[in-house]
């Protein structure tokens, strides 16, 4: 069974990244953000967050942070998730699930096409 | 919401945007009760909101005029036969227990308490989180994985996934195969 004292070998590896990479990279770095707020967790918030941080690390993708924030005021369009792309204007995604959370991340955040069929207007 | 672990996540969220720097979540499940309680040192409350937040039409809010949060719960609760109650000090902090009757046919699954606990990691807030069922007790203290990452942040991606796997296998060897 894992334990906390596992977390030595993760921490050593990623040192090591972090040492390799420019200091620059803080303002390059693409943030996506997950409305966390009682109505996005009631619509599936929670799975769309883990399946996002999930995708990020198995693609073992660098200068990508998975973030929450609180209600935006959209409650029926819920979960929203917002990506934030250097240099890019803010794209928000409407009624995401973990499926749809998978293909902004292959698609987006990877391939960089917006997913424009998970757009507000498109739902 | 779905489970029992869905409300925790939301209350937990009040706790951190009350400015605590330390949340307890308590789940215990024994003699036919589920107890959860969700301890922290935020804010507070004065005692005349702490009278009406569990009215859906109270919230410190200035966008929308509802909150539902606290009023979920409570009816979550209530509904399995359970009890809620919470108490708030002013500058001290707040503690919500919810607690549901385990065999009662309208209570809600406990769900994946795992992935609640690391969506809510956080640099800024220690978390300590108490799971027991019967006599096996769990404890998972967000302070002990900070001292062995350093610099690294909690909430990194590769760090969540990790925490993720160790929760589930922890809690499943507590669960001993009794489905919460």
């Amino acid at each position: 069974m894992k334990s906390i004292a596992d977390i030595k070998a993760i921490r050593d590896k990623m040192q090591a990244q972090i040492v390799n990479r420019d200091n620059k990279d803080a303002e390059l770095e693409t943030r996506i953000v997950v409305g966390m707020a009682t109505c996005g967790i009631a619509a599936g918030a929670r799975p769309v967050f883990n399946e996002l941080v999930d995708q990020v690390t198995s693609r073992g993708l660098t200068n990508v942070k998975v973030t929450r924030s609180g209600c935006l005021g959209m409650c029926k369009l819920e979960p929203i998730v917002e990506v934030f792309v250097p240099g890019e204007e803010k794209v928000t995604y409407v009624k995401v699930d973990a499926q749809k959370a998978k293909d902004i991340i292959a698609r987006h955040i990877v391939g960089g096409q917006v997913c424009t069929d998970y757009l507000i207007g498109e739902e | 919401m779905r489970e029992i672990a869905l409300h925790i996540l939301d209350i937990v969220e009040n706790s951190v945007k009350a400015k605590a720097t330390l949340v307890e979540v308590i789940i215990e499940a024994k003699n036919n009760l589920l107890t959860v309680t969700i301890r922290d040192n935020g804010k507070g409350m004065d005692k005349e909101f702490l009278a009406r937040v569990t009215d859906p039409f109270t919230t410190t809010r200035t966008t929308r005029k509802v909150g539902m949060g606290i009023p979920l719960l409570k009816q979550a609760a209530e509904t399995a036969g359970g009890e809620f109650t919470i108490t708030s000090e002013l500058g001290k902090g707040t503690e919500v227990k919810a607690s549901f009757v385990i065999d009662n046919i309208d209570r809600m699954p406990l769900g994946n308490v795992a992935e609640t606990a690391v969506t809510v990691l956080n640099p800024e807030v220690d978390f300590v989180w108490v799971y027991t069922v019967e006599d096996r007790t769990f404890t998972f203290d967000t302070r002990e994985v900070k001292e062995e990452l350093g610099d690294i942040p909690i909430d990194s991606p590769e760090i969540v996934t990790f925490l993720k796997s160790l929760l589930t296998e922890n809690i499943e060897s507590i669960n001993g195969g009794i489905n919460l």
